[in-house]
């Protein structure tokens, strides 16, 4: 029998350990159970909506490292909700909800070259996976983290990008649409680095996630690599108001996406994704 | 499609003079009986304190965009169909409070209590709404995760169906296998029988509790003949519906026509209003409002039915998803008749033609979708070449 969630509407009280601010736009906060029972397990890749008392709820990805006992959520202010998120000091109070989704397929990935591409804030909800695939890092063949943001003003986790570059068994390519200053790396939309990129697309898997325009180009480059569509999996965004499939709002065809995603492997919403307004 | 009584079930008579003991008993063992009355030119659902509020001798008149009360010329108290109101605003309240939170100086106290709903005994329901109630149990209770609110409600309910024997010109529930009789689901399914001077009910019992209620009413065994009425009535309800959907390919057709010019065509009719959702039996999606007090140590959170004609529903930073009318037409009628059958096994509708009857610009749904049967999209694989 499936395990059943009584009150899964009613948020928990977490308190704000420290907040960090990452762009200009970005910032990231760690929370600690107010009950002092810890966070509840989560897998890389799934999310918790995120309440701010009295101004709104929003599905946040988490992105702290999944063996670790913290909760870490980075988020980009794009609204109310995000923006009083954004306000919040240490020692204040907010609510969770979760963890609720699917996992990106870290197990599955196991004796694989893992290929991870994302955008912009894309790369929050990835990063639990890359801590895991590190973590483990025997266990899996080529790991390769292709990354791409707006300028070098954005670029997410930019002093722990900066020592995964200098790892030997990592492979690490930023790029930015916009060389601005005295930048001196890639210019240019992510989707470029694929092309070269060292991993045997006979057996890798491709974690995917950023703006949907983003992804969909990513995957029209990855499966020119020969990546298998099963083997490359998208996160997708939609809005959300509950987080358990009851409230209709994500649905994506016949899919809740706050249930039966965010992760999504790419054979199964190819026909979707193509399609506007879906 | 039942539009045959259970021959295996022993069916019973209760007299029309006899009807308010239904009443008593159940009022007796705690219930709030819940049925049709007459309110503001229409028949809604309300809580009933005895028989004499039915709608007596009244019936409707619907078609599209059209809904009128009009006399009849019997005393029959169920003869009309289903009025605009549904069964699901008791069970999933259009406005429910999923909790209040205080500030205090450690943070705050989060109080999710609610007072504990009435015992409801639904009277009148008919064989499509309960057909509605099982897809919603299937949305809120039958999942991973339970809604609390709608368990607590809907576990306790005496549920008291009526055979249609009046059928509305946007029925079309013996398409989508839902009625005119109701088949199960209930715990004692009724026919209004009017012969003459002789006025009646036709009982089939359906759970024990029923048995019980039953129990305590004045009843008798039914004859041969009065059984054979029974089935009459059914039979031409049955016969008399005349919207038709062919539902065998329907799913199929609709995934492949998602690209179809006529959700343009019946998007310059559609209003986006969301009328066709208020009314839809089985419509359940909900959005949720936060409210403060003027100092922020108030907080409160409410559930609230939504639906996805409203350009916000889809709404995620940067713009809405679906932001077409076209868009959100055909994510309704897509989920209704194509997806929720991935989703829950089974039609997301039941034919009970409301949204026919409410729609302001008389959108027929089943007219839409023997459109898309009878004009199908041809397989387009030039783009990809």
């Amino acid at each position: 029998m499936k395990a059943r969630h009584s009150e899964p509407m009613i948020p928990q009280p977490f308190r704000v350990a420290k907040v960090q601010k990452e762009t200009f736009d970005t910032f990231t906060l760690q929370l600690k159970s107010s009950k002092g029972n810890g966070v509840s397990h989560f897998s890389p890749g799934q999310f918790n909506m995120l309440y701010v008392f009295g101004v709104g709820e929003v599905p946040i990805s988490i992105s702290g490292d999944p063996s670790n006992g913290t909760l870490i959520h980075t988020t980009r202010v794009v609204g109310n909700v995000t923006k009083a998120m954004g306000k919040l000091k240490v020692g204040d109070v907010i609510g969770v909800r979760g963890p609720f989704g699917t996992p990106w397929p870290v197990e599955n990935a196991k004796g694989k070259d893992v290929v991870i591409v994302t955008g912009g804030i894309g790369l929050a909800p990835l990063r639990p996976a890359l801590y895991y695939f590190l973590k483990h890092r025997d266990e899996y063949g080529k790991i390769v983290l292709l990354y791409g943001a707006r300028s070098k003003e954005d670029i997410l986790y930019r002093r722990e990008l900066e020592q995964w570059r200098a790892r030997f068994d990592l492979e690490v390519h930023v790029t930015v649409d916009r060389g601005t200053g005295n930048w001196r790396g890639n210019v240019g939309v992510v989707t470029m680095l694929i092309p070269k990129a060292p991993f045997d697309a006979h057996n890798a898997v491709s974690l995917v996630c950023g703006p949907e325009i983003m992804m969909r180009f990513t995957v029209l480059e990855l499966l020119k690599r020969g990546i298998p569509e099963s083997k490359i999996f998208l996160s997708l965004e939609r809005n959300m108001k509950c987080g358990i499939g009851h409230c209709g709002h994500c649905q994506f065809g016949p899919h809740f996406t706050c249930k039966d995603g965010p992760v999504f492997p790419y054979d199964q919403i190819k026909d979707l994704l193509e399609k506007r307004e879906i | 499609m039942n539009s045959n009584l259970n021959a295996n079930k022993d069916l019973h008579i209760v007299r029309r003079e006899d009807l308010p003991q239904l009443f008593n008993i159940l009022i007796k063992d705690g219930h709030q009986i819940v049925g049709p009355t007459l309110r503001d030119g229409a028949i809604v659902l309300d809580v009933l304190e005895g028989v004499a509020e039915l709608p007596l001798g009244w019936t409707d008149e619907q078609d599209k965009a059209r809904y009128r009360l009009v006399k009849r010329k019997d005393e029959a108290l169920f003869g009309y169909s289903c009025g605009p109101q549904t069964w699901k605003k008791f069970l999933f309240p259009p406005d429910h409070i999923l909790f209040k939170a205080d500030k205090t100086r450690h943070g705050w106290r989060i109080d999710a209590g609610e007072n504990a709903p009435p015992k409801f005994a639904f009277l009148g329901m008919r064989a499509c709404d309960i057909h509605a109630l099982t897809e919603l149990d299937k949305v809120f209770i039958a999942g991973e995760y339970q809604d609390s609110a709608y368990l607590e409600r809907r576990e306790n309910i005496f549920i008291i169906s009526i055979n249609c024997s009046v059928v509305g010109n946007n029925c079309f529930c013996t398409s989508m296998g839902s009625g005119p009789g109701a088949a199960s689901g209930y715990d004692l399914a009724l026919t209004e029988i009017i012969d003459g001077d002789l006025h009646y009910y036709l009982i089939e019992v359906g759970s024990e509790k029923g048995e019980e209620v039953l129990g305590e009413i004045k009843h008798r065994t039914a004859s041969q003949e009065e059984i054979r009425k029974g089935n009459e009535l059914l039979t031409a309800a049955a016969q008399a519906i005349s919207l038709k959907v062919d539902t065998e390919k329907l799913p199929k057709i609709l995934k492949k026509s998602v690209e179809h010019p006529r959700w343009k065509e019946i998007a310059s009719r559609c209003l986006t209003c969301g009328n066709c959702t208020m009314v839809c039996p089985t419509c359940f999606c909900s959005t949720v409002q936060d409210y403060t007090d003027l100092r922020g140590s108030q907080a409160s959170r409410l559930r609230k039915w939504d639906s996805c004609f409203n350009i916000e529903y889809s709404y995620i930073h940067g713009g809405s998803v679906r932001y077409s009318s076209e868009a959100r037409y055909r994510q309704w009628m897509m989920h209704k008749f194509a997806s929720w059958i991935d989703q829950f096994g089974s039609f997301g509708c039941v034919g009970c033609g409301r949204c026919i009857t409410w729609c302001p610009a008389g959108i027929d749904v089943t007219e839409e979708l023997r459109f898309f049967c009878q004009n199908p999209l041809l397989d387009t694989t030039a783009k990809s070449a």
